[in-house]
């Protein structure tokens, strides 16, 4: 991009430049570094980067190595999708707040579930005592599924569900409900979390160990190929991996390693990679650093793109893009001055748009004190709509590119995220490493780190170590009615009563068999679903085969 | 010199929130103390075995869920039952002001919440764990 000599004279000039700057008075902050810890220079300039290769490392949107965009057109060809995660109480509640976010102008619905269904048990377990409701909405059996959608077609709308160790039976059920309605399953277009691995690393939503685990992922994945071709089947994720206390290059890097790992698995299984990997995409968080977290979402596309091209061999070029959905970050919120939530929220949803997002999850300021409320919520989702009408960010693609911070940041990243590749691949692989610890371990050291930062006061959280005030928290809090487990009980006791039992006990003895072989589990746990079997008898009649998982506690 | 402190740190509950339990983990083995940590969803019943087992001085849980009106009172009711009226039970979650104060009445000796620094906790169990002991020799 610039020519030798001016190079080398610009690192001579520079050497004098940072010789003046080093006798100046400079602010007493003991250090200058991002959020994931590391130093940033006072300056970055032609010499901090290497742009010789620009065509092969940045290059054109919608164009290999993607460093720029999946899409040619960027934004304004198709604008991201605000995809506002909720869902509380009871599928009734959670279906009158998906008709107030589809009027207010969401288009696509992100559905949360309690614990005690993303743990694969029923309202009516005594591990689900005071989970009901609590954190999302509880599903138990295909009743809840269709009450939470009742009056939403299905075919008009991309469905999100975060749900992992059972995904198979939610999407299931899903499908089914959508029959029901007339709705083929070729028609329906949404995304399952479905990324067990991060749950071992991060989140621990766990059911069976990691092997069965993967089994029932590439299952769906094939049935997912020839029946809901437009699915998303895994959004492999690095939200949790960095809320539990990563570095924006653990999160990159432990994220992409799950996602090789679900590529190899899939190989290993003998499907095409062609067919399946269009429809693996991605999560990241959006955290307070700004241009870290604009180079992350460069740096990913790019190693992606190579890593689909020249070692698994997909041919297909959309097969090389990685598209992500983003969530601003919830671990950057505080309970202290809730209102400041509000503008953290903006700054990382802009960093998000810049990063090139498909999809954006916009955090509401009270979320550090409770479920949101629905003023919260709404001003969360017009915080999407004024960056996209007034800011005028979407105007023209990746505008941060050549910035020569931004771009020795993308490089730096994506160093970083090799190396840790290399040290996963030593390490004897993702199910190894999960195993032993070793990424569990990493992010404990990260989350101290960080803990200890602010409280040395290196790091200034407002609110929290500075700016600190005495204050009454009024923003109106919502409050789960203790009363909607009795009701959700209640719901499951009838359900189970007007079913066909026989019926019921016969899917779920199949389902059982079919673990033991080789058969496609997700076909199934389908058949268990369409008759109203419960999410826990589902996840007990693979239980016998697959076993239980069980971390070893470490700090 | 006084005895090291001895603190049992459990999650109960159903979610795996554990970055936080885990930052305090650490900066209690820094400030001395032991620890020992038993792991997520541990029900009630479990934790208040270990603790006794262990013979602890407190015991910290971490809830996330929204499930502590229901969890920290049976945590609570099962230990006085197993005879660990000396161990200080607290805790720290997403939990609004008035329920804290519900929770400290009916004897949860601290709640800490969002934003708290880990050397406020470690000075608070210090003191309250002396204190705890001057009672007993007291009584």
């Amino acid at each position: 991009m610039f020519d030798k000599t001016f190079l080398e004279n610009l690192k001579e000039y520079r050497k004098k430049w940072d010789a003046d700057v080093a006798k100046m008075p400079q602010d007493a902050r003991p250090r200058y570094m991002t959020v994931s810890g590391d130093d940033v220079n006072i300056l970055y300039g032609p010499e901090s980067v290497n742009m010789d290769k620009y065509l092969d490392k940045i290059g054109f949107p919608g164009e290999f190595p993607y460093t720029r965009g999946v899409h040619k057109t960027m934004y304004r060809g198709k604008m991201w999708t605000m995809r506002q995660f909720s869902g509380m109480g009871t599928p009734k509640q959670t279906n009158e707040r998906y008709h107030y976010l589809l009027k207010e102008g969401t288009n696509g619905l992100s559905v949360a579930f309690d614990l005690p269904t993303l743990m694969g048990y029923d309202s009516d377990s005594d591990r689900s005592l005071g989970e009901v409701g609590k954190c999302g909405v509880a599903v138990d059996t295909l009743a809840d599924m269709e009450t939470i959608f009742d009056g939403i077609d299905t075919s008009k709308i991309s469905t999100s569900m975060t749900i992992n160790a059972p995904a198979s039976i939610l999407l299931a059920m899903y499908i089914a409900l959508s029959e029901n309605k007339g709705v083929s399953s070729h028609k329906l277009r949404g995304t399952l979390q479905n990324d067990i691995l991060k749950e071992y690393i991060a989140q621990k939503e766990w059911i069976y160990p990691p092997e069965p685990s993967i089994r029932l992922i590439t299952d769906m994945m094939a049935f997912c190929s020839e029946h809901v071709p437009m699915w998303n089947t895994i959004s492999i994720s690095g939200y949790h991996i960095r809320e539990a206390g990563a570095t924006a290059a653990q999160e990159l890097a432990f994220t992409l390693a799950d996602g090789f790992q679900y590529v190899e698995s899939a190989m290993a299984a003998g499907q095409d990679i062609d067919v399946f990997s269009k429809r693996l995409s991605f999560f990241f968080n959006a955290h307070q650093d700004f241009f870290e977290e604009i180079a992350k979402y460069r740096a990913a596309r790019r190693i992606w793109a190579k890593r689909m091209r020249y070692k698994y061999g997909a041919k297909q070029e959309r097969n090389w893009l990685l598209r992500f959905h983003t969530q601003t970050a919830g671990c950057s919120l505080t309970a202290q001055q809730p209102e400041n939530n509000l503008m953290r929220t903006a700054f990382e949803a802009l960093s998000g748009v810049l990063g090139g997002t498909q999809s954006l999850h916009t955090n509401s300021m009270d979320e550090t004190l409770a479920l949101p409320s629905e003023k919260a919520v709404l001003l969360a989702l017009r915080t999407q709509q004024i960056i996209m009408n007034e800011t005028g960010v979407t105007n023209t693609i990746d505008p941060l590119a050549g910035s020569y911070y931004v771009e020795y940041l993308t490089d730096k990243i994506e160093a970083e995220a090799e190396e840790y590749f290399d040290e996963i691949e030593r390490r004897g692989g993702v199910l190894k490493c999960i195993e032993e610890g070793y990424f569990q371990r990493e992010l404990a050291k990260s989350a101290y780190r960080y803990q200890k930062e602010i409280e040395r006061g290196e790091r200034i959280i407002v609110g929290v170590n500075g700016y600190v005030m005495d204050e009454d928290i009024d923003i109106p809090i919502l409050k789960i009615d203790e009363g909607i487990a009795e009701e959700q009980i209640s719901n499951l006791k009838k359900t189970k009563e007007t079913r066909d039992n026989d019926k019921a006990k016969r899917t779920l003895a199949e389902l059982t068999e079919c673990a033991r072989g080789t058969g496609n589990t997700m076909k199934a746990i389908l058949e268990c679903v369409r008759v109203y079997a419960t999410e826990e008898e589902i996840c007990d009649a693979m239980r016998p085969v697959f076993g239980e998982y069980n971390e070893p506690p470490m700090f | 010199m006084a005895d090291k402190i001895r603190v049992l740190l459990a999650k109960p509950g159903l979610d795996g929130h554990d970055r936080g339990i885990k930052v305090i983990a650490a900066a209690f083995r820094d400030a001395g103390f032991e620890v020992i940590y038993t792991g997520l969803r541990q029900t009630p019943d479990q934790i208040v075995t270990a603790a006794i087992q262990e013979d602890v001085d407190a015991v910290g849980v971490s809830i996330l869920s929204g499930a502590h009106m229901t969890l920290f009172p049976a945590i609570l009711k099962r230990l006085r039952e197993a005879g660990g009226d000396d161990i200080l039970l607290f805790g720290g979650g997403i939990i609004p002001d008035e329920e804290i104060a519900e929770l400290e009445k009916v004897g949860i000796a601290r709640i800490f919440t969002p934003g708290a620094a880990t050397t406020d906790i470690v000075d608070w169990l210090r003191e309250a764990v002396k204190n705890n002991k001057s009672d007993e020799k007291i009584m």
